[in-house]
Formats: structure tokens, C-alpha cells, sequence
């Protein structure tokens, strides 16, 4: 098909064009690996000097030089893993909705409303978290999760509003639109072949729907991984509502931090070497993990579309 | 399976269907939840005075951000002009050039691990390419973050839009002699303008609202922006500066801030997506 197109052209304009093109083309290349670089060399004197206990102590003293980033990793796991267990099943359900139950006019409305969550940008949410629904959380719905669960231990302490609990809801909100758009894809990628002989075999939706989230496991893995890359990035909305505390507590109502928190909060504050060191460490650490699911969901992602044949 | 009666079975369907729209109800009242607060909080800031006039001191009431509207339209402006020629070159490698080569592979599969990148991350590196080395913060270095943020989402939907393009146009354009740049910037851009155009305004909308880039790199100032290699004041970081502060007048200035940050994101992307309406080719 592209046979002709392929074709070198004899014109020395046409080389030259294409060289730039080309060259346009490994900027991004050259920006990846500056990346990595200028992360690595920046941060080589707290990897030197706090070597892999910079990973398992929770020393995270300015004054006294001594970083140890436990706290930051322990509240960006927690608050990831809320936003996930929360996201997932709604960005299920949503997709479900949207490509199965809903007549075509509501699906593209509710579609439209989904997709625009979005398009707001993370200091909104912050802004809105912290102003708005902190105060919520702190007056009704944290006393309530108290009093029907007993004082159970994640729940303890003073209901403040903030803390991992909050930013793991909010970040469940940011996530759901990129969850449940590949989702969408994946269920509009069951061929129809599948969901007709279920239907004609005399199947509710419910049933139908059913065959098709088995046809589809994979592709809602790799959804999953996409919001779990996203999740695990976001800065502003988390900053404003997880506390900015380097105590680590077994309560979700404990002001805390996380990583991206901890980079926000201290960065322009940071004069001392060592300490500025400390921070891009945490920025390279975030790097590389959103680099690995980047990879993993992408690899997967293809593999599933080549397996599931796209029409 | 289990034989079920037909009555459990369509009662079961029910439950689900109502579990599926409520969630997708959910979402909708979080996004008018959210945009109604801001609205409501965020009008009582906008004002004369909130465009065209310098912060004030705490306490004094009034004053606006005009030096953080203007900074945040310059720094958005640069950094559209500095990624869009770049990106626009490499999505016309990809889609006229590249095909499926082992470095236009490697290319889309790192324009797509940039744009999952983490935005802070992208500040910090920034931050050690030109704050550190030249010694302090500075509207560039802003301008340089949003335009490595936009890169991958200009070069990969030049990319999708010059796809779109077919075959035979380019064909017939090559066999009247024309040269491969000329058929490229005259007739294949021609065809994909809409998309292109599209695709840029979303990109532009999806970087004016960053703020964790712009922290490590513009950071903020009380003051016009006059000198760009210095800090330069813009509303994100003006936001989180300003809310997180514990003056109400100035909460309320991060409202107005806000208000205008989302509206103008949202409109653009509604506006976009009206203007274009689904022509994804299957």
C-alpha cells in the first residue's frame, strides 16, 4: 500500500526535510535519556550517602542531615491502594453502563461528564478537597466510619478531614475517567459474534455482561495499570489534603505524606545539598516506578489488542 | 452452571443495572459538584480590579492577579511555541516516514511513557537543567516544563491525524512531481488541519492547569513579570500559595484563580470537541 510512498526521493530538499523530521523525532529520544541522567547524577550524593536506608528508615531530619524516606513511600502506597480499590470496580461498573446499558444519547452525556473529570486540572481538586470536602469528611462521614466500625484501628484518632483517607477518595475520583475509558475500549472490543450467541442462548444483560468481562480480564488489567500510573503521579490534589506529616500511623485519619506531597511541600525550600539531593532521589524513585508501569501496560495493552484481533 | 430461576435471574440483571447507573451517576454529580463549587466560590473574586490590578498585602482586601493572568498567557504562549514545531516534526516522521521501523517504534513507545510521565517530575528535571546550574528560578524554565509536558501530546496526535490522510491524495500529489515536503506541508496538512488545530488547543488546555512543573521552575512573584529569567508570577502556584495560606482574602483570590483556570480549561474542551465530533476512522 505504501509501496510508492516508500520510495527514497531524489531531491536534496527532501533529504533535508526528512532529516528534520527525523531529528524532531529524537528529541524525544534525547529528552527520555537526559531524563535519567540529570535524575541519577542529581541525586548521587543521597544514594551514596544513605545507600538502600534510604528506603527502610523513617529519619527525615533537614537539621540533622539524615533522610530516610519511609514515610513518603509507605503514604503514596496507601493512598494508591485506596484510590484503587475504589476506582476499579466504579470504572467497571461505568464502562459497563456506558457500552451496555445505557440508550446511545445518556451514554454520550454521562460519557461527555466522565471524561471532562479529566480535563480539571489536579490543583482544582486540591483546591476543592481541602476547602470543601476535608470539612465533610472531618464533620460527617469520619465520625460515622468510627461509630459503625468500633473505633477499629484504621480508623482511630481525631477526625481531622485530612489524611490518607481523603486523598485516596479524591485520587479515585482524578483516576476513574482513565480507568474506565480503557475499559470502554476493551468492551467494545468484544467481538459481537460473542455477545450475540449469549444473548440468542436466551442470556439477561447481566449474564451477557458476564461473558464478556471473562473475554475481557486481561484488557481491564491493563486498564488498571493505566490508572495505577496515574494515581501514583498525581502531586497537587494529594499535597492539599494528605497533611504533610513524616509520622507514620496506622490510621487513615493521621495527617501523612507521600511522595509527590513531600516534593511539593519542601523543594523550593530545600538549600542544603544533601537535602535537595534527598528530594530528587524521591523524584527519580517516582520515575522509574510510573516508567515501569508505563512499560508493563503498554506491552500488555498491545499484546491484548493483537490476541483480541481488532476490527 | 447452576440452573437459576427465571425470576432471580431478571432480578439479579436489575440490581446490576442499577449498580452500573449509579456509579456512572456518581461521576456525573462529583464533575457539577465540583464545578459548582468553584463557580460559586470563585465568581465573588471577579472583578475589575481582580484583572488589571497587583496582589495585595493580607488584610488589605482587594487588589487581583493581573500579573499572574499575564504571566500565566506568556509562559502557556512560549511554551506552545517552543513544543508545537518539534511535535509537529516528529508525528510527520512517524506517520509519513517512520512506519514500522525499530527507531519509529522506539520513538511512539517513549512519546507514550512521556505523557505518562508524572508532570513533577518533569519540573524537577527542568529544575536541575536550568534553575540549578544558572542559580534561580525563572519564567523560562517554566515554559521549557509545559513544553516538554505538550511534546508527546502534539507529536502523537499529528501522528493520528496525518494517518487519517489517504494514501492516494499523497499519491496523486507525488505523481503530479511535487516534492515530498510540499505534498506533506501543503496538501496532507491541508487535509488534517481541523485535526491538528484540535489537537494543539487540547494540549495548550492541558498544560495551562499545571502547577506541579511550574513550582520548580517559574515558582511565583508579587510582581509584574518584566524579567523572564527571573521568577515569574502565574496562577497555579499563585493557587497553591495563596490557599494554603491562612489569610481569607487571599483564599478567596485563589477561588477567582481557580475559577478562571477551569472555565477556560473546560470551555476549550468542550468547544474543541464540539467542533470535531468523533471522526475516528475504524
Amino acid at each position: 500500500m505504501k509501496l510508492l510512498l516508500e520510495r527514497s526521493t531524489q531531491s536534496r530538499s527532501d533529504g533535508v526535510f526528512r532529516l528534520l523530521t527525523i531529528l524532531g523525532g529524537a528529541l524525544i529520544l534525547l529528552i527520555m535519556a537526559l531524563l535519567f541522567i540529570e535524575l541519577v547524577s542529581n541525586s548521587w550524593l543521597s544514594i551514596e550517602k544513605f545507600g538502600l536506608r534510604f528506603f527502610y528508615t523513617n529519619i527525615w531530619d533537614p537539621v540533622q542531615q539524615e533522610f530516610g524516606a519511609l514515610s513518603s513511600l509507605y503514604g503514596t502506597l496507601i493512598s494508591t491502594l485506596i484510590a484503587m480499590i475504589i476506582a476499579v470496580p466504579l470504572s467497571l461498573v461505568i464502562a459497563l453502563f456506558l457500552v451496555e446499558m445505557a440508550p446511545p444519547p445518556i451514554s454520550k452525556f454521562f460519557g461527555m461528564a466522565i471524561e471532562l473529570l479529566a480535563a480539571i486540572p489536579s490543583i482544582i481538586y486540591g483546591m476543592w478537597g481541602l476547602f470543601v470536602f476535608a470539612p465533610l469528611m472531618a464533620r460527617y462521614i469520619q465520625p460515622f466510619l468510627q461509630k459503625v466500625s468500633g473505633n477499629f484501628f484504621l480508623f482511630e484518632g481525631p477526625p481531622m478531614g485530612i489524611g490518607m483517607l481523603t486523598a485516596g477518595i479524591i485520587l479515585a475520583i482524578m483516576i476513574l475517567p482513565f480507568i474506565s475509558s480503557v475499559m470502554r475500549e476493551v468492551f467494545l472490543m468484544v467481538p459481537s459474534v460473542v455477545k450475540e450467541s449469549a444473548v440468542g442462548m436466551g442470556a439477561t444483560t447481566w449474564e451477557m455482561v458476564k461473558v464478556m468481562i471473562r473475554y475481557g480480564v486481561q484488557g481491564m488489567i491493563g486498564a488498571t495499570f493505566i490508572g495505577l500510573g496515574r494515581a501514583i503521579g498525581e502531586t497537587m490534589a494529594v499535597t492539599f489534603v494528605i497533611g504533610n506529616s513524616h509520622v507514620i500511623s496506622t490510621s487513615l485519619f493521621a495527617p501523612s505524606n507521600s511522595i509527590t506531597a513531600t516534593l511539593a511541600n519542601e523543594f523550593a525550600e530545600a538549600s542544603e545539598p544533601l537535602y535537595l539531593s534527598a528530594l530528587i532521589e524521591l523524584g527519580l524513585l517516582l520515575f522509574l516506578v510510573t516508567f515501569l508501569i508505563q512499560m508493563i501496560s503498554q506491552l500488555w495493552l498491545k499484546r491484548i489488542q493483537k490476541t483480541m484481533g481488532v476490527q | 452452571m447452576k440452573e437459576r430461576s427465571e425470576k432471580t435471574r431478571v432480578y439479579l440483571d436489575f440490581v446490576i443495572r442499577m449498580i452500573s447507573a449509579s456509579g456512572a451517576l456518581l461521576g456525573l454529580v462529583f464533575l457539577i459538584w465540583i464545578l459548582a463549587v468553584v463557580l460559586l466560590r470563585g465568581i465573588a473574586s471577579i472583578d475589575w480590579a481582580f484583572f488589571t490590578e497587583l496582589p495585595a498585602p493580607p488584610g488589605m482586601g482587594g487588589g487581583g492577579l493581573a500579573n499572574a493572568i499575564l504571566g500565566t498567557l506568556i509562559i502557556t504562549v512560549l511554551a506552545t511555541l517552543l513544543s508545537v514545531p518539534f511535535g509537529l516534526l516528529a508525528g510527520i516522521y512517524l506517520s509519513e516516514f517512520g512506519g514500522q521501523s525499530k527507531f519509529a517504534q522506539s520513538i511512539r513507545f517513549f512519546t507514550n511513557i512521556l505523557m505518562g510521565t508524572p508532570s513533577i517530575i518533569i519540573g524537577i528535571f527542568v529544575y536541575t537543567l536550568l534553575v540549578r546550574p544558572i542559580g534561580h528560578f525563572s519564567g523560562y524554565a517554566g515554559a521549557v516544563a509545559l513544553a516538554i509536558l505538550m511534546l508527546p501530546l502534539v507529536a502523537r496526535t499529528t501522528e493520528d491525524m496525518l494517518q487519517l490522510v489517504p494514501s492516494a491524495l499523497r499519491e496523486s500529489a507525488l505523481a503530479l512531481g511535487m516534492p515530498r515536503w510540499k505534498v506533506t506541508l501543503n496538501v496532507v496538512f491541508r487535509a488534517s488541519k481541523k485535526g491538528l488545530i484540535t489537537g494543539i488547543m487540547l494540549a495548550v488546555a492541558r498544560i495551562s492547569g499545571e502547577t506541579a512543573p511550574l513550582l520548580f521552575t517559574a515558582l511565583n512573584s508579587p510582581y509584574w513579570p518584566e524579567n523572564f529569567a527571573r521568577p515569574t508570577a502565574n496562577l497555579t502556584v499563585t493557587i497553591f500559595n495563596y490557599a494554603m495560606s491562612p489569610y481569607a482574602d487571599w483564599q478567596q483570590l485563589a477561588w477567582g484563580a481557580s475559577f478562571l483556570i477551569t472555565f477556560t480549561v473546560l470551555i476549550t474542551t468542550i468547544g474543541v470537541r464540539y467542533l470535531v465530533r468523533d471522526k475516528h476512522v475504524k
